[in-house]
């Protein structure tokens, strides 16, 4: 019998409303208790001074495998997970090719297993190939372990679309995942429209252009009553309307990226034109980024997701318009939230915690984000003031398109356990 | 107006006039003063830039501004070599990046890099050691040709400050613009961008510019008028319905020139789209001064080349 004691560290586990300094007692991967008793125990950490939190859960995340091995694997980027403090994450199905059907959702268990390190769950395509046009086999794919369905990278376009797989997606009481944009409005748009874009000749994605989706998915969320997700929101319209939404009693659930917490369009500009903070959706205004945050605070945004998009360097390295879109993001959601929103007191960290666990775990169904007992054995022991200076390349990840180099940060992930294991 | 001999250059590349001080871009222009001489001499060549290499990278098609460059820098005695994507490796799917290596590693002290992507000559200062001059960077910024105007400008009406300049027509999608906002604005001048809205981005007035939509309203008022050549290769998204419609709501002619300043300079970075944005009685008419632009382009990117070379010597250039 495996057994470990996690023993006087500050337990916060939002799911079962726990906030204090007592210890955490593991038995053959399961939580046995959570409570002020010291049982014998053949490993014991002594968390003193650390967080003990569910195992973090990244819910929107991309793993390129299979297609894009050279920017990231299963392996590598659970990896990165594990270093960041994420004991599960979510991968998107805009791989090559789409997790589209049970087979390929397998195949990430497969390789998850195979890499040994943090649980991966796969969201399975809404449509066939991603193409927009067809539902996918969404039975198929919820068999084969999917916990919620898009087509991130892209929306998608038909209205009528996402009307059938809000309604067909609620057999499987699994999310819609939208990321939300009207490409007739985006064109060919490389950063958010606005006073930056102006004067830097870069064509912009208007903000509406996000809005507009939000506001036509909610609506078909209300018609439909399926369970909607808004992809990393990013502007103060959008957080508005899920905020009204919610309130009217709509099945939406949002999401928002550390970097559009942190970051503005001005950074296109000082950083003379760094790819590295192209990303979409673009950064926006510093009004967008307190709507943001607010949306946060209040319980309108209810997660927060790296959306890790790893490229390779080669392909990062060129002109700011031919650069891909995507940052990585798993090795510095945790510090840089800590330092820019928690150490800034914007949110709690009880509110952060919930973000990256009972949250993330609600919307995708998943028995996850918990320390109740009986529950699988993933905990998160975070040192909430370890200093330190972001390196990319000292990470996991395969890619190192990180906007958050050189940061100095306050807060870090020093260990996780998964099932029972510390890694 | 001859250079402050006090005044210390300290910029080892050009990439846009937006990061310049009022008083570097006064300075260029009183260097380019001292260059114009040249250009009237018999043998019109100094030996200031011996010894130097220019590459000409124009990653978009150009005739004027590679040919002024390569005039320029020739006059300046520089090695000149040039570079076309199409038959470089480019071609190939070489990266630019590994293609600004490869030049640089054959001893290139200055690169002019023309591009469609905003900001590629930003990208190529930090991969490269040469100075880079910015000669077009998508909509950016065209820091010559601003400079250039301002210059025809101010040898035309002997200031900057105080005078009212409009730039008429696809201020989205100019660099033109861009930098003559900049460079006009930071001298003092009143801009005004003239257009039909959907050419006009409303935060352009954040830089300091008034917009307008009916030319005839500020003709009368404006001492320049500054030209800008509709992009017709942009109109995939129908910006304005028809050439015809703009030629008929914007298009300089004759007639409307006649309720303007009797001195109104008329400006255009050319190429001229005949008949669309200017008519040939005013591309060719007493108060153009289009030609004289390009005559002056020379003096100016003469100026640039041989401050961003670092060459400490103005007497080397006499």
């Amino acid at each position: 019998m495996t057994t470990i004691l996690i023993k006087n560290g500050r337990v916060i586990d939002p799911a079962n409303k726990i906030d204090k300094v007592t210890n955490v007692f593991i038995e053959n991967g399961k939580i046995k208790s959570v409570g002020p008793k010291t049982p014998k125990a053949n490993k014991t950490i002594d968390a003193k001074g650390l967080i003990v939190t569910p195992g973090l859960i990244d819910m929107h995340v991309h793993l390129r495998e299979p297609g894009k091995e050279d920017e990231e694997t299963i392996a590598s980027g659970t990896a990165a997970a594990i270093n960041g403090g994420f004991t599960s994450v979510a991968c998107m199905p805009n791989t090559d090719p789409a997790i589209d059907n049970e087979a390929s959702a397998e195949f990430v268990y497969l390789q998850a297993k195979r890499a040994g390190k943090a649980n991966v769950f796969p969201i399975g395509a809404v449509t066939k190939g991603r193409k927009g046009e067809e539902i996918s086999e969404m039975g198929q794919l919820f068999r084969g372990g999917a916990v919620g369905f898009s087509d991130d990278g892209a929306p998608i376009k038909s209205a009528e679309v996402v009307r059938r797989s809000l309604e067909y997606s609620k057999m499987f009481d699994k999310p819609i995942i939208d990321h939300c944009e009207d490409m007739d409005l985006i064109r060919d748009g490389t950063m958010s429209e606005g006073s930056v874009s102006v004067t830097l000749g870069l064509v912009g994605m208007p903000p509406v252009s996000e809005e507009i989706m939000v506001y036509r998915d909610i609506a078909l969320a209300k018609l439909t009553d399926g369970k909607l997700h808004i992809a990393h929101i990013s502007t103060k319209r959008a957080v508005e309307l899920v905020r009204q939404a919610k309130k009217g009693g709509i099945k939406v659930t949002a999401e928002v990226t550390p970097h559009h917490l942190t970051l503005t369009d001005d950074y296109v500009k000082t950083s003379d034109f760094n790819t590295n903070y192209k990303v979409n959706p673009p950064l926006r205004t510093k009004s967008d980024v307190e709507a943001l945050k607010a949306g946060l605070k209040d319980g309108t945004i209810d997660a927060i997701a790296s959306d890790h998009a790893p490229h390779a360097e080669e392909e990062k390295d060129v002109e700011y318009n031919v650069a891909p879109f995507g940052i990585i993001g798993m090795e510095t959601l945790l510090p840089v939230v800590l330092t820019e929103l928690v150490h800034k007191k914007v949110i709690t960290i009880n509110q952060l915690v919930a973000s990256l666990t009972v949250n993330p775990a609600r919307i995708l169904g998943i028995p996850k984000g918990t320390l109740s007992v009986g529950a699988d054995a993933d905990v998160t022991l975070i040192d909430l003031n370890k200093e330190w200076v972001i390196d990319p390349a000292k990470f996991k990840s395969k890619s190192r398109n990180c906007p958050f180099a050189g940061w100095k940060v306050k807060g870090k992930a020093v260990s996780v356990i998964i099932a029972g294991h510390v890694i | 107006m001859t250079p402050d001999k006090k005044f210390v250059w300290t910029q080892t590349h050009l990439l846009g006039l937006e990061n310049l001080s009022a008083q570097e871009i006064t300075h260029i222009l009183d260097t380019a003063e001292s260059f114009k001489e040249i250009s009237t001499r018999n043998i019109k060549k100094v030996p200031t830039l011996r010894g130097k290499v220019v590459v000409n990278m124009f990653v978009e098609p150009s005739t004027r501004t590679r040919m002024s460059f390569s005039l320029a820098a020739k006059r300046l005695s520089a090695d000149v070599v040039d570079f076309s994507p199409s038959t470089s490796s480019l071609s190939k799917g070489e990266t630019l990046k590994d293609t600004a290596r490869n030049i640089e590693a054959m001893g290139i002290d200055i690169a002019i890099i023309r591009h469609t992507a905003p900001g590629t000559p930003h990208m190529l200062s930090r991969i490269i050691d040469a100075s880079v001059i910015n000669a077009g960077d998508g909509a950016h910024e065209h820091p010559t040709q601003g400079l250039l105007d301002i210059f025809t400008m101010r040898e035309q009406k002997g200031r900057i400050k105080g005078l009212k300049v409009a730039v008429v027509g696809d201020i989205m999608h100019s660099r033109v613009a861009r930098s003559n906002i900049w460079g006009l604005t930071k001298l003092g001048a009143e801009v005004i961008a003239v257009g039909p809205p959907t050419l006009i981005p409303q935060q352009i007035r954040e830089l300091g510019v008034k917009i307008a939509y009916d030319i005839d309203k500020v003709i009368p008022e404006v001492d320049v008028i500054n030209i800008l050549r509709i992009q017709l290769e942009r109109q995939r998204s129908k910006f304005f319905p028809t050439v015809r419609e703009y030629a008929r709501l914007f298009g300089i002619n004759s007639e409307r020139l006649r309720h303007a300043k009797k001195d109104v300079m008329i400006m255009h970075p050319g190429p001229i789209n005949r008949g669309v944005e200017i008519t040939p009685d005013v591309a060719d008419g007493t108060h153009s001064v289009i030609l004289r632009q390009v005559t002056n382009g020379l003096s100016v990117r003469m100026a640039v080349l041989y401050l961003v070379s670092g060459q400490p010597k103005a007497e080397e250039a006499e």
